[in-house]
């Protein structure tokens, strides 16, 4: 699909190379590892599912990207570059991270996306508050852009992050267990939105527990524990003895007819 | 009734004491409210206290001159922010047994510093509860000037503060000079810390950081105006409760204490009531 809609528009191919690359990236925690020669690319616009076992290195990963982590060895590399702009990969947290009594307003939180293309001792401006507001337009939070953060539903709340990644203007979307504690209509909402993030060609990394969720809204499927067990289509990657890989003992496998599996994670402890 | 607010004025050490008393409200309660929004009110309570062995050191050294104990005062506060920071940052303790530690430690230098003058009792009362009526010009202009210092910081880093203090992750990630600014912020608290010696004493300093922050905090959910609320309350409350410790007798630091604890007891009571009437009316 994306490889398509490269060849489609001649501008994207002066890009060749991708929107991010990863290269043997290692991660110690401590002692252990927590990712150990990564490797893989990204094209633009791509819509990426991260999934695999807690503690399998998925937020590792994340950190890594953003620049929260050090990597013991290995390289990324965003469009090809070895420092990305900053603003232009955006981080959205858990929602367990976010102190939601903190006085701020959803559009508030939004402007925060600003800070870093606003630049130290000024303040917004016009265009700042236009890209705040187109982005909440986005995320369908306009009405609620007064709301202080704490009076939203989770879905809103994991909303006004992805809106903040939006505004800042990031290129790479890395979004940590964005439909954690979600109910199955909030989630709708976050993959409507994810589908209309795609005219942007917002490259998108989410961490997911449902592989049925993953097979069924994402372009490909990153499996993993602490290696890179499978990357590719759901269906290629989804095969019994990579998930059992994965998984080991966590996982209940049942063959249906259509002859994809039934899984259940052992959800959705605190993970490093 | 107007001869009851206008009769103190006739006194010049009320009118600096007044002048005094607002500044310093309102410098404290825009640093307070970082401090109650980031749960650092532990971590303010302390650094008042570590700034008395320098107090004690500049009194010691150089006497009456308040200049003196002021840049002692100064220099130990920073020193001694930055300590903590630099502790609880690298050790394997818990930031606030860090805290503790450096807090009781430096109290403890400060007293025995001072009991070895004559007049001990009297002096330490005037440290640990401050002395507002007492302020002299030069205090005022000391005052005027670091207050104003940290109010333009403020008002310079708001949104870099803010983001700092509301989400670390998302500062890092867009290569905000994180540590700097939270070592900035720890200084800032020390200044006002300094500047405010003088009204409140290091003992009941705790109260002009947190609790007009605290009140604000009841009354609105956005920041900015939080700041301006707890600045505008701190401010009132210094003004009443120098009238009361006229009018009353009593010390002139508990006298502002009290009332800003007073103004918060109302708010919240107020405030259970007007949320209990409208769970009846839901």
């Amino acid at each position: 699909m994306a490889l398509l809609r490269a060849v489609e528009r001649p501008e994207t191919m002066i890009k060749l190379a991708p929107a991010l690359e990863i290269c043997g990236l290692s991660v110690s925690y401590g002692a252990g590892l927590a990712l150990e020669g990564v490797s893989c690319a990204l094209r633009e616009g791509e819509q990426v599912a991260v999934v695999g076992p807690n503690g399998a290195g998925k937020s590792s990963l994340f950190k890594a990207i953003v620049g929260l982590l050090r990597p013991s060895a290995g390289s990324i590399r965003h469009f090809g570059a070895e420092q990305a702009d900053p603003s232009s990969v955006a981080y959205v947290p858990q929602r367990s991270q976010v102190d939601w009594r903190f006085p701020v307003s959803v559009a508030d939180v939004v402007m925060m996306g600003r800070v870093g293309r606003v630049g130290l001792f000024r303040r917004p401006g016009a265009r700042d508050r236009a890209l705040v507001a187109e982005a909440l337009e986005l995320v369908r939070m306009t009405d609620l852009a007064r709301r202080q953060i704490s009076e939203l539903s989770g879905g809103q709340q994991q909303r006004v992050f992805l809106a903040r990644a939006l505004a800042q203007e990031a290129r790479l979307l890395l979004m940590d267990e964005p439909l954690t504690g979600l109910d199955a209509r909030s989630q709708d909402e976050i993959f409507q939105i994810m589908e209309d993030l795609r005219p942007r060609r917002v490259t998108v990394l989410t961490a997911l527990h449902d592989l049925q969720l993953a097979a069924r809204h994402f372009d490909r499927v990153m499996l993993l524990n602490r290696r890179l067990i499978g990357f590719g289509p759901a269906a290629e990657v989804f095969a019994p003895d990579r998930l059992v890989e994965a998984y080991g003992g966590h996982l209940h496998l049942a063959v249906t007819r259509e002859g994809i599996l039934t899984v259940a994670d052992t959800c959705c402890g605190d993970e490093m | 009734m107007f001869d009851l607010i206008t009769a103190p004025l006739a006194y010049s050490f009320m009118q600096r004491g007044l002048l005094a008393a607002v500044m310093v409200g309102v410098v404290c309660a825009v640093v307070g409210t970082y401090v109650v929004l980031r749960g650092m009110a532990f971590f303010g309570d302390a650094l008042s206290h570590t700034i008395l062995p320098g107090i004690a050191a500049g009194y010691l050294l150089n006497g009456g001159d308040r200049g003196a104990l002021f840049w002692w005062a100064l220099g130990t506060a920073v020193a001694s922010s930055l300590g903590i920071g630099a502790i609880s940052r690298g050790s394997r303790l818990r930031e606030d047994t860090a805290i503790g530690v450096v807090f009781a430690g430096m109290f403890a230098l400060g007293i025995a510093m001072i009991s070895t003058v004559r007049s001990y009792s009297a002096d330490l009362t005037h440290f640990l509860f401050g002395d507002v009526l007492g302020v002299s010009d030069g205090d005022l202009l000391r005052i005027a000037i670091f207050g104003g210092l940290i109010l333009l910081t403020v008002a310079l880093l708001y949104k870099e503060l803010t983001l700092i203090s509301f989400d670390s992750v998302l500062a890092t990630t867009l290569r905000l000079p994180v540590q700097a600014l939270e070592y900035l912020l720890l200084v800032l608290i020390a200044v006002a810390v300094v500047v405010s010696i003088q009204t409140v004493g290091v003992s009941l300093m705790l109260a002009v950081l947190v609790t007009p922050a605290a009140t604000a905090s009841l009354l609105t959910r956005r920041l900015m105006p939080m700041l301006l609320l707890a600045a505008g309350m701190a401010a009132i409350c210094g003004v009443v409760g120098l009238y009361l410790s006229y009018y009353l007798g009593v010390a002139s630091g508990a006298a502002i204490v009290l009332t800003c604890t007073a103004i918060f007891l109302i708010t919240w009571a107020g405030k259970a009531i007007v949320d209990c009437r409208l769970q009846i009316a839901d």
